[in-house]
């Protein structure tokens, strides 16, 4: 049942992307690690990894892990009772209503951002209405909490589409036997239908946590370029200080958080599999 | 009861996705520029928004890209999908692993990567230099979505096909392509929703006078913003939802008229 | 069924892209010219007039700040072909080789261009070979007389927490660090890291006060009453003030930087006539004065200046100011361990708290 004659045949017609890869993606992965461990003399060094220790360096990483985790948990909790909501509907045309909650991903990023700056701006939207009525007006943006919002805004349905896509590909039937052998509702949620959900959990998790974690254009414009995060720092080594060591060093640091957030997800992953 | 708490949940998660998207719609019929004043109803901005070349060919920019980068990637996935099914297990899960890196990867590393490379290369940063970096992160989605299919596929078939006097050609277009279909759609769709999203790999991987609708969007903010810019949303927003209602329409008014 | 349709969608989308997306092609033979100039720095008319005279197809870009622009070139030197940096980053440019010696029997009309502006160019262009000015200024403050009760004319009320969220300062290293070093008395191109320390802990202790670090948008901010202060260019005065009346600006009494933004050509230029061609139509007087007007900048044209109609604007101290009114500086390139402390003092004020 093999659809051609060899596998040299496979390997043959493979190369093509394998090629590909290698110059797309290997070749310029190991450009970055290149830069980021050598000075502008090309001498190998590992100061730009170890910039990140530097008091300004570490306070934006950690600021940027902050904000990505709240920015996560709030999307988990706006998202979670969502799914369950529409996977409970089993609507004929659910579909419509999904549709509904994902269909501002196809709205352009910027624009989605932009849509924030002009609602929180001193003199935008909401604190004219909320000046109409003669309540106090807020100051939120160029606030942690504007960049925050600007994250769960723009990163919710990443973390809706896998969450609603597990929990509807649960089988009621395995609901009904829980119920069925006594458990009551809370029961059959966290022994139930929490664990099976846990693949689009997490995937959701990491669909959020990484752009939220690395982004540079939502705290510019809703943090007014006063609250800096690691990924702010990385687009300048490059586009202003034209600093490529640097900037490469500590995308380095970003990849090493990445992958440390793969290991995790491939850890609890596997639990949930038992 | 229950029910009522559901559909106010939905309710208030639906006001806080559109009624962003709602004001900058209002606001694009403002003529005073002014976020905080009504200044009466205009269409001056969408005029202004036609008249205006740079947005016209960003939108353009936009579109080829997404586009091309949808279809080359489709075709290279597809067709490495099923040229890797002969591959040791092991081999095949290697380039799997390599193909997800730009998909489970920073966008902003990605970003970078390309552009040392591309500065590397000499190749001038533009057209080109966008569209391989858009075939690039679109391919892991394609290979995605039509790789378990490859996997279920029933192979005799096409065996069969062979058996009786197909060319190997005709019997690939007959036989396979139909059964994989589904997926390379819908990696397709995503190749081009990813490619059309996309703002940090392209800021990093264009070049001098070329812009993409996210590239101009985020000068644009950072100049001040212009009310042209909330017509430019409005129609978006109005396209995708049109498109997307066509798409669901499409299949029911088929199927009445079975 | 569905699926079927998606295709068809598809489809079409493809034979749309074939059809119209080859055209696209970067072709360095052909009659064209990379201009690479500040934000809102141009009136449109006046490429389209380029283009219409010469038959050049100009590609234009905007930049934020020099050090954007100079990262820019220095990633592809043979992007652009003529720029329009500021002084100190016109020394930079000159000392590292990435631009071009001006063939001046190809731009006559640069002698429209005051001589005093090409005597002020010596400091980062000695011999006159690399640039012709465009636009000079002051940086000052901008301030809207209904929103500020207290009399501007110092840079110590950026430190005012009565205006707690209400001042815009500049998000680029020299003209931040520019206001601290000279409210503190100090040169602004000083390279002794205590003053420059100094200098980063006042911006630091300010920082709570700001309401945001922008370039090119102080301008809309301040016209829509986003803000009551805000540091700017003296070009903008004149725009602002017809925009919005109640805004004012005022270059404070203990100096400011005084600059020039000229026009170059890079090293790498592939179309060097085309960039002579337009430096040349740029030093035109017409020319000089239509982009005066819309962009209100000071123009070292003279013979621009005379066409000037507008008696008050002639006249204008904003437009032309007397320089000798107030201590004034221009800005050094520092050499690469000069950029480097102020890169860090800037990424300290940058990455304290808010």
């Amino acid at each position: 049942m093999k659809l051609f004659k060899s596998r040299k045949t496979s390997a043959l017609m493979s190369s093509p992307y394998i090629a590909w890869a290698t110059i797309f993606i290997i070749i310029p992965l190991c450009m970055v690690i290149y830069y980021g461990i050598t000075d502008s003399n090309g001498q190998l060094t590992f100061d730009n990894i170890t910039t990140i220790a530097k008091p300004g360096y570490l306070k934006a990483l950690i600021r940027s892990v902050e904000l990505a985790l709240i920015s996560t948990l709030v999307c988990f909790i706006l998202a979670y009772p969502l799914g369950m909501i529409l996977a409970g509907m089993k609507l004929k045309n659910n579909s419509y209503i999904v549709t509904l909650f994902i269909l501002p991903m196809w709205m352009n990023f910027l624009l989605r951002t932009l849509t924030w700056m002009t609602l929180l701006e001193g003199k935008g939207v909401i604190n004219t209405i909320l000046d109409f009525f003669h309540l106090p007006t807020m100051k939120i943006i160029n606030t942690p909490g504007a960049i925050v919002l600007g994250m769960v805004y723009n990163f919710l349905p990443f973390m809706i589409l896998p969450i609603y896509n597990s929990l509807n590909s649960i089988d009621e039937n395995v609901i009904n036997a829980a119920k069925d052998l006594g458990a009551d509702n809370l029961q059959t949620f966290l022994r139930i239908t929490l664990p099976l959900s846990l693949p689009g959990i997490l995937s959701g998790i990491t669909m959020v946590f990484i752009p939220a974690l690395t982004t540079f254009a939502i705290s510019t414009m809703l943090g007014g370029s006063k609250i800096l995060l690691i990924g702010n720092i990385i687009e300048q080594e490059f586009t202003q200080l034209y600093d490529w060591n640097l900037g490469s060093g500590l995308s380095i640091v970003l990849m090493l958080f990445i992958l440390l957030n793969m290991i995790i997800e491939s850890v609890s992953s596997k639990k949930g599999d038992r | 009861m229950k029910k009522i708490f559901e559909k106010i949940y939905l309710a208030i998660i639906l006001i806080f996705m559109y009624a962003p998207i709602l004001t900058l719609i209002v606001l694009s019929f403002n003529s005073s520029k002014s976020r905080a004043r009504w200044g009466g109803f205009t269409l001056k901005w969408y005029v202004n928004l036609l008249e205006d070349e740079a947005v016209s060919s960003a939108l353009f920019n936009t579109l080829a890209i997404a586009v091309l980068a949808t279809v080359f990637s489709t075709i290279i996935g597809t067709f490495t999908c099923i040229a890797m099914i002969g591959l040791s297990k092991k081999l095949r899960s290697i380039i799997m692993a390599i193909t997800n890196i730009p998909m489970i990867n920073a966008d902003i590393v990605t970003g970078i990567s390309l552009m040392l490379l591309f500065r590397f290369l000499h190749i001038g940063s533009g057209f080109l230099t966008i569209l391989l970096a858009h075939i690039t992160f679109n391919i892991p989605f394609v290979m995605l979505s039509v790789m378990p299919r490859v996997k279920n596929m029933n192979f005799y078939v096409y065996e069969a096909a062979l058996d009786l006097g197909a060319s190997p050609l005709y019997a690939f277009f007959k036989t396979i392509l139909p059964e994989l279909m589904p997926g390379i759609i819908s990696g397709a769709l995503m190749a081009f929703t990813m490619s059309l999203d996309d703002f940090i790999i392209t800021y990093f991987t264009k070049g001098s006078g070329f812009e993409t609708l996210s590239t101009l969007i985020y000068n644009e903010v950072k100049r001040g913003i212009q009310p042209e810019i909330y017509a430019l949303s409005a129609i978006i927003f109005v396209v995708v939802l049109a498109l997307l209602l066509l798409v669901y329409r499409a299949p029911s008014v088929k199927s009445k008229e079975k | 069924m569905k699926n079927h349709f998606i295709s068809k969608l598809l489809l079409t989308f493809t034979a749309l892209g074939i059809l119209t997306g080859c055209g696209n092609s970067n072709d360095s033979a052909s009659n064209k010219l990379y201009v690479y100039n500040w934000g809102e720095y141009i009136d449109e008319e006046v490429i389209e007039q380029f283009e219409e005279e010469t038959g050049i197809d100009v590609i234009y870009d905007m930049f934020e700040t020099n050090e954007i622009m100079y990262a820019k070139l220095a990633q592809d030197p043979s992007a652009y072909d003529v720029i329009c940096p500021s002084d100190y980053m016109i020394q930079k440019l000159i000392e590292n080789d990435m631009l071009k010696e001006l063939n001046f029997a190809n731009i006559p009309n640069s002698v429209n261009i005051g001589e005093q502006y090409f005597e002020q160019s010596r400091d980062f262009d000695p011999e006159n070979k690399y640039s012709v000015p465009y636009c000079w200024g002051t940086v000052g403050i901008l301030y809207n007389k209904t929103m500020v009760d207290d009399v501007v004319d110092s840079w110590d009320i950026l430190w005012n927490p009565k205006y707690n969220g209400q001042i815009l300062m500049q998000d680029s290293v020299r003209d931040a660090l520019m206001v601290s070093l000279i409210r503190n008395g100090y040169s602004l191109n000083t390279t002794n890291p205590d003053e420059i320390a100094v200098a980063t802990k006042d911006l630091i202790d300010q920082k709570p006060l700001v309401q945001a670090y922008v370039v090119d948008q102080v301008r809309d901010k301040m016209i829509g009453e986003e803000a009551a202060l805000g540091v700017i260019f003296s070009g903008e005065a004149i725009y602002t003030a017809r925009e919005n009346p109640d805004l004012v600006y005022v270059v404070p009494k203990e100096g400011t930087n005084v600059w020039i933004d000229s026009w170059v050509i890079t090293k790498e230029s592939k179309h060097t006539e085309n960039a002579e061609k337009w430096i040349d139509f740029m030093c035109r007087p017409d020319i000089a004065l239509k982009n005066f007007e819309y962009i209100t900048y000071s123009t070292p044209n003279v013979a621009a200046q005379e066409l000037i109609e507008d008696e008050e604007i002639k006249n204008s101290k904003v437009a032309f100011p007397d320089l000798s009114a107030f201590p004034t500086e221009s800005y050094k390139y520092l050499g690469e361990s000069g950029d480097r402390l102020y890169n860090d003092a800037w990424m300290e004020v940058k990455s304290a708290d808010y």
